[in-house]
């Protein structure tokens, strides 16, 4: 841990603790789900993934979060994703190429309207 | 800007770091380098997360927040694997318990407003880098860089902050006549000592946000030129003084203590002394007796600690409040702090509620607000729809008001008018089936029992006010007891060594002056109107309602009743010891208190 000796540390130190206090107790509107099972990384979630955070640096947002999460049982539509938005129900999107996911992107996330061509009938829907 | 999805704090508290905290930051980052994650997921260093003798080296990881626990090096590649590659949660790391966090304190209730409490159950008091992100040491940083003692003095003076111990003394005023005493060194000594029976005002600032004392202490030390400091906390909080440890801990390793603070030539260091359960510790001559390793005994002022405390130098003593305050203070300004309460009581104060009232517990409200406002919208009003009674404030040497009292503004001096007292904010509020005579003989027997039995009047005098207290609740009081014990109280007070024994006959004072008609009822006419007093009631079955069930008679400890099934019963006055079960496990409501 840094010593303290001027005012200009303790500013550093307040906006690194400001920071992981953000991190902390942010609530985020949307979340980006990517299924990170075997077959998933298999059919190029990563690259899936990261065309995610890349969309999001691009597009400066900071209210969404990406999180990873196993095998959605739907090994044949892989890459899959969840974007769930506002605690609605969750969408699921199979075959998410990257260029599918700047689709999701533009025309879901920020514009409010879902992709059909990409998604999952599922019960909830 | 940089968007991670995923963040990793890994405590690097100094026990962290001897079981190998950094090694386990250098194998994440070495880990995720080597799946090409390091783009996606940041690693940041903290402060402690949890109680390192439990949690060992541990991380918590956003935004799933899940706390991985005892960690060594070789469990890093398959955590990074499965959690940040995979997207798996790895139970068998995952912490065993959760850590606790503070929610007792709840959401402000109405017309409360918080600034002593304002981080309570907000941050973790474990981890200085909380109270930081809360502008913590913000205040000292300006201080100690832009600002000669004096001015910090003449801040706090304008601020109009007082106390909080009780007396209610302008707290620069006290710093000012410290700094003036041209011997040294100087100390400083924080109270916190609280002993009033259900009094936690400071227990939960101490616990939930330890570095904002800490903070205030380092403040008035700069201000007026001390040295050390002692924290002295009772035994019974030990929460408390593990958290201070910890804060202390901290604070000095960011160089908030220690020497050369920010880099000018003050230099400052705190320690934590336990007392052992004695209330007069409270007291300011007692306490430092304590701090000094002597018997915790008061000795007569002056000369004032200001000139000769601890160690024989001066000192300065305050509540754990007082200093909580400080750095707001000189961080927002005198004139913020000043625009709140009334004219000679400046801010806010922190109260416990207990007694007869709904809402329980702590709060944190401007002075000025009205003892009314304070039952019954802050407090809730009495339970069950009970009557307002009486009101203690100031702990067992305050006085009690009453229903006339109840607009008065809460301030030192309107408080103190009433012939009660500010005291350090404990508030016990009793409804209409309470017994005055009782309450007295209640807070006699604690202060009687604290006193420390260096002065003959708070010694014996307290003892024969308890035994007149005693004899009148068992029905053998006569009327000249009553002068006598008016007597007596003048007595104690007038000539009792410190505040202990000069506070104590205040409650049997003020229950006099308003209630003195119970404590005729009580050697007149032999009666306890509350039906309070055991020596003075008598249980009755009243027969039109009795089914006869034998509830009463089965649970009655000393068999006192008696009656055949389906038949009325009858109470035994001999035997009777006036538990009152029979009344409690009555269904019918058929037992019937009288006096």
């Amino acid at each position: 841990m840094p010593t303290v000796k001027s005012l200009e540390d303790l500013k550093r130190i307040r906006e690194e603790a400001m920071k992981k206090r953000d991190i902390k107790t942010t609530e985020s509107r949307v979340q980006i789900v990517v299924g990170m099972g075997t077959p998933g990384i298999a059919a190029g979630a990563r690259d899936t993934l990261k065309e995610f955070l890349n969309l999001i640096e691009e597009k400066n947002l900071t209210d969404v979060t990406v999180r990873q999460t196993g095998n959605f049982g739907l090994d044949s539509l892989e890459p899959v994703v969840q974007v769930i938005i506002d605690n609605a129900a969750p969408v699921t999107y199979g075959k998410v190429t990257p260029y599918a996911a700047r689709q999701i992107m533009e025309q879901h996330i920020l514009g409010g309207k879902v992709v059909e061509a990409n998604v999952i009938p599922t019960e909830a829907k | 800007m940089k968007f991670f999805r995923s963040h990793v704090l890994v405590s690097v508290d100094p026990q962290c770091l001897d079981m190998g905290a950094h090694e386990i930051v250098d194998a994440l980052n070495d880990e995720l380098v080597a799946w090409g994650l390091i783009d996606e997921v940041q690693v940041l260093e903290t402060s402690r997360l949890g109680d390192p003798a439990r949690f060992g080296p541990d991380l918590v990881v956003y935004p799933e927040n899940v706390h991985y626990a005892n960690l060594g090096v070789d469990d890093i590649p398959y955590l990074v694997e499965e959690h940040f590659l995979k997207g798996r949660i790895v139970e068998k790391f995952r912490a065993k318990e959760t850590v606790v966090t503070d929610d007792e304190l709840g959401a402000p209730k109405a017309k409360e407003v918080r600034i002593v409490l304002r981080n309570c159950g907000k941050i973790d008091p474990h981890n200085i880098e909380e109270y930081i992100a809360e502008d913590g040491y913000q205040a000292l940083a300006n201080a100690l860089t832009s600002m000669t003692p004096e001015q910090v003095i003449d801040e706090v003076m304008r601020s109009g902050l007082r106390g909080r111990g009780g007396a209610g003394f302008p707290a620069a005023r006290k710093w000012q006549l410290c700094r003036q005493v041209p011997d040294g060194p100087k100390y400083l000594t924080c109270n916190a000592d609280e002993g009033d029976p259900g009094a936690f005002m400071n227990r939960r600032v101490l616990e939930s946000d330890p570095h904002s004392v800490v903070e205030g202490m380092i403040l008035a030390a700069y201000a007026i030129g001390a040295s050390l400091g002692y924290i002295y906390c009772r035994a019974e909080y030990p929460i408390a003084v593990a958290n201070l440890n910890v804060a202390i801990e901290q604070a000095r390793e960011f160089g908030f203590l220690g020497q050369n603070i920010f880099g000018t030539d003050f230099s400052f260091d705190l320690e934590v002394r336990m007392g052992a359960g004695a209330f007069v510790c409270g007291e300011e001559t007692a306490l430092i007796a304590s701090i000094e390793g002597k018997r915790g005994e008061p000795r007569p002022r002056p000369p004032f600690p200001a000139v000769k405390g601890v160690w024989g130098k001066p000192t300065n003593n305050n509540n754990v409040e007082t200093y909580a305050v400080v750095p707001q203070i000189l961080l927002k300004g005198a004139d913020w702090y000043a625009a709140m309460g009334t004219e000679k009581s400046k801010g806010t104060k922190t109260f416990a509620i207990a007694g007869d009232v709904v809402n329980t517990g702590l709060i944190e409200v401007p002075f000025g607000l009205s003892l009314r406002e304070v039952i019954f919208d802050v407090g809730g009003g009495i339970k069950d729809n009970k009557k307002f009674k009486a009101i203690q404030t100031g702990g067992p040497m305050g006085g009690c008001l009453v229903e006339e009292h109840l607009d008065l503004p809460l301030d030192y001096e309107a408080l103190t008018a009433a012939g009660s007292m500010m005291g350090s904010g404990g508030l016990i509020i009793m409804d209409d089936e309470t017994c005055m005579v009782d309450i007295a003989r209640f807070f006699m027997e604690f202060t009687q029992e604290e006193s420390c039995g260096k002065c003959t009047p708070c010694r014996v005098g307290t003892r024969r006010i308890l035994d007149i207290l005693e004899k009148i609740c068992n029905g053998k009081g006569t009327l000249a007891d009553i002068d006598q014990l008016e007597l007596l109280c003048e007595e104690v007070m007038k000539n009792s060594l410190c505040g202990l024994g000069q506070g104590a006959p205040n409650p049997v004072i003020s229950t006099l002056k308003h209630f003195r008609e119970e404590y005729i009822a009580h050697v007149v006419d032999k009666k306890c109107p509350a039906k309070v007093c055991r020596a003075l009631i008598r249980y009755e079955v009243i027969a039109p309602t009795c089914t006869g069930c034998t509830v009463c008679a089965r649970n009655c400890p000393v068999e006192a009743i008696s009656g055949e099934r389906r038949q009325v019963h009858v109470i035994d006055e001999k035997t009777c010891i006036r538990c009152g079960i029979c009344a409690q496990v009555c269904n019918f409501d058929a037992i019937a208190v009288l006096s």
